[in-house]
């Protein structure tokens, strides 16, 4: 084994074989993660379960009951939910990913790894989350008489990687940017909230009558309206859609290796 | 097996833009305006923290990189750990690099003992199943199979020390890199890691590159050495011979009798300065052998509330070796956690007689405040014996003890 230490490395190929041979310790990154996240809080995982569920429960009574904001004939609560379910892998691995390497400065800055592990690994530990509130969807559903369909499960697994391809691709220049400038860090709440109103969440795109192609850009538009029409099956999924934002959340995952690569080697020096 | 050196390092130089620098993070607004102006971008000045570096390390050498504090010794095993990259340069190694870390890197607070032993071996390089293999010898190497599932924020300091140092003294890699570490943790547990690293080297041809202060522990354990300073190597050879050199080179640099500091009201602790003073109490850089000497030290603590404080005086010999040290709380220990705000004066006796004194020849004297390392003075002095007052045999110290002689019978 020879290793060739030297200035100027940008993104190669083998950085991707390096990290597919450290896949244990991205195991090990996530399963630290999880353990961390509801230690010493009283009543643990419940929180999974009790924040969608509050989300979901103000919308309703907020968008659903007071603004009567149209929901495609689909019940508000679950209309709501399932635009959450999303949104909240979405925005909580953007948060995390970005700041997964401040956050763990002293690691950076002692021993080598690689580096792109940390954000990945950003992603896994929220998908257990995500994989909760499936569960009280599921439920919701059944008692608003809608019976999940089945292929439409089957395209849920596409739906999760293109968000966290989403999310990790934003959260990689992010996290990059955010060891330069900490204004990431206080910029971002602000940001994914406003991100929040461009996506169809608490609304159906159709609101927009024929300006809704342009919530398209955003990838996550696509995501949560392949979502509603696979899970609630009333409308046909708009295939075309959702390969644009597969596309674009590609792009910007590009985008986000390339300039991870490029600052990677000052990160040490910087944070 | 080949010949060629396991590492090579081949003139590697890094440099660091002033400012860029350590605990400095620059917001948006402040770079859009260097962005724009080009000569803000020129005021910058570089550091050259390593300066064309070459050496090599052959396979199952034990090697001490020894140098002043910023002479460039923790940025060089940095780079060779690919923590940073160099500027210009590369560095070539033929085997698996690891490093034994700083107390407690890649702990969590919140999770218990045994699940830090895992997450500390998976981060340093081990594979799951090695971590498993060797985790009974790791707890029991530690000394704390009982405290194995409570969160390591309730271990003591030296706990944490010890569970960080058995982890790590567990890895097999071809290289290990270690900085400084063994500095701290107490003395029992230190020799044993000691034994425990020159001993696992030994037998399996393992090759460590050893950086630290302590001149004792590098030439017990290493073969050679390269003394750094400034970011240059200086000399590069038989642990001895570069020590030597390394102790002259600290001699020549100060032979003042006083050492004063610029004063800077941005330290939290502050030394102003030192001077060493004869038995008649007359700044004196040569001291006569069997007379007491002492060192008087200014410093000033701020703040608005009682600080931990310590100050530090360590003295080696012209070889290297610690000949004492010595902290002002030693008979002070109600002062270690609660230093008022204020400026002071210390002063330190050394108690040297005609009955037991050090031995004629040059020494070097350290002062700090541990709080602040950015800051030492250095003193190099003589003891000398000109009327041959007292007899000197080899040895860090002379001695007039009586030998009671009787003839016990025929």
């Amino acid at each position: 084994m020879v290793l060739v230490i030297r200035p100027k490395r940008t993104f190669s190929w083998a950085d991707l074989k390096e990290l597919w041979q450290n896949q244990e310790l991205l195991y090990f990154f996530t399963w630290r993660d999880l353990k961390i996240r509801y230690k010493q809080t009283l009543v643990g995982i419940a929180w999974a379960v009790f924040q969608p569920l509050t989300t979901m429960a103000i919308f309703t009574i907020l968008f659903g009951m007071f603004a009567k904001i149209p929901s495609d004939n689909i019940p508000y609560p679950i209309f709501v939910f399932a635009g959450l379910l999303f949104w909240q892998l979405f925005s909580a691995s953007l948060a995390q990913t970005s700041n997964s390497l401040v956050a763990n400065q002293n690691l950076l800055t002692k021993v080598y790894f690689p580096r792109l592990l940390l954000p990945v690994s950003s992603i896994f530990s929220n998908l257990v989350d995500f994989a909760i509130a499936s569960v009280i969807l599921a439920v919701l559903m059944i008692w608003y008489g809608f019976i999940p369909q089945l292929w439409g499960l089957l395209i849920l697994p596409l739906l999760i990687i293109i968000t966290s391809i989403f999310a990790v691709g934003l959260g990689l220049s992010l996290a990059a940017l955010n060891v330069k400038y900490r204004d990431v860090k206080y910029a971002l709440p602000f940001f994914i909230q406003m991100l929040m109103f461009v996506t169809p969440v608490i609304y159906s795109p159709s609101i927009f009558g024929t300006y809704s192609w342009i919530l398209a850009i955003n990838p996550m538009t696509g995501v949560i309206k392949a979502a509603r029409a696979a899970l609630f099956g009333l409308q046909p999924i708009n295939w075309g859609l959702l390969g644009l934002s597969a596309l674009a959340a590609c792009i910007i995952l590009a985008i986000g290796i390339i300039y991870f690569k490029r600052t990677e080697r000052y990160f040490a020096d910087l944070i | 097996m080949n010949t060629k050196p396991i590492i090579e390092i081949r003139s590697i130089s890094k440099s660091y833009r002033i400012g860029e620098a350590k605990d400095y993070y620059s917001t948006l607004r402040d770079s859009m305006g260097t962005l724009f102006s080009k000569k803000a971008r020129q005021d910058s000045s570089v550091f050259w923290a390593l300066k064309d570096v070459s050496f090599s390390v052959q396979a199952g050498e034990i090697v001490g990189v020894i140098g002043r504090n910023g002479a460039g010794k923790s940025t060089l095993l940095k780079i060779l750990n690919r923590i940073t990259e160099p500027t210009s340069g590369e560095a070539v190694i033929r085997g698996k690099i690891s490093s034994l870390l700083e107390v407690g890197t890649g702990f969590h607070p919140e999770l218990t003992g045994r699940e830090n032993i895992y997450f500390a071996g998976a981060i340093l390089g081990m594979k799951r199943k090695e971590i498993a293999s060797k985790f009974d010898e790791i707890v029991q190497f530690a000394e704390m199979q009982q405290f194995l599932d409570t969160p390591v924020k309730r271990y003591s300091s030296g706990m944490q020390v010890r569970l960080a140092f058995s982890v790590a003294v567990h890895m097999e890699p071809d290289i290990l890199l270690i900085d400084e570490v063994l500095a701290v943790g107490d003395l029992a547990f230190q020799r044993k890691c000691l034994s425990k690293i020159h001993e696992t080297a030994r037998r399996d041809g393992r090759t460590i590159l050893f950086v630290s202060h302590n001149l004792d522990v590098v030439q017990s354990l290493c073969d050679r050495c390269v003394f750094l300073e400034y970011g240059q190597v200086q000399s590069v050879g038989p642990t001895e011979d570069v020590i030597r050199a390394y102790m002259a080179r600290m001699n020549s640099a100060a032979s003042e009798s006083r050492i004063d500091f610029p004063s800077d009201e941005t330290k939290m602790f502050e030394l102003s300065s030192v001077m060493l003073r004869d038995s008649e109490g007359a700044p004196e850089t040569v001291i006569e052998a069997g007379k007491p000497f002492s060192i008087e030290v200014e410093y000033i603590v701020r703040g608005t509330e009682p600080s931990a404080f310590w100050l530090v005086a360590q003295c080696m010999n012209e070889n290297g070796t610690m000949v004492f040290g010595s902290i002002d709380t030693d008979n002070n220990p109600t002062l270690t956690k609660n230093r008022m705000p204020g400026s002071y004066r210390a002063i330190f006796t050394f108690p040297n007689s005609g009955d037991l004194g050090l031995n004629v020849g040059d020494y070097t004297l350290t002062i700090r405040i541990h709080q602040d390392p950015t800051r030492e003075a250095i003193f190099s002095f003589r003891i000398e014996d000109d009327i041959d007052k007292y007899i000197h045999r080899a040895g860090v110290v002379f001695t007039s003890a009586q030998w009671r002689v009787s003839r016990l019978g025929e």
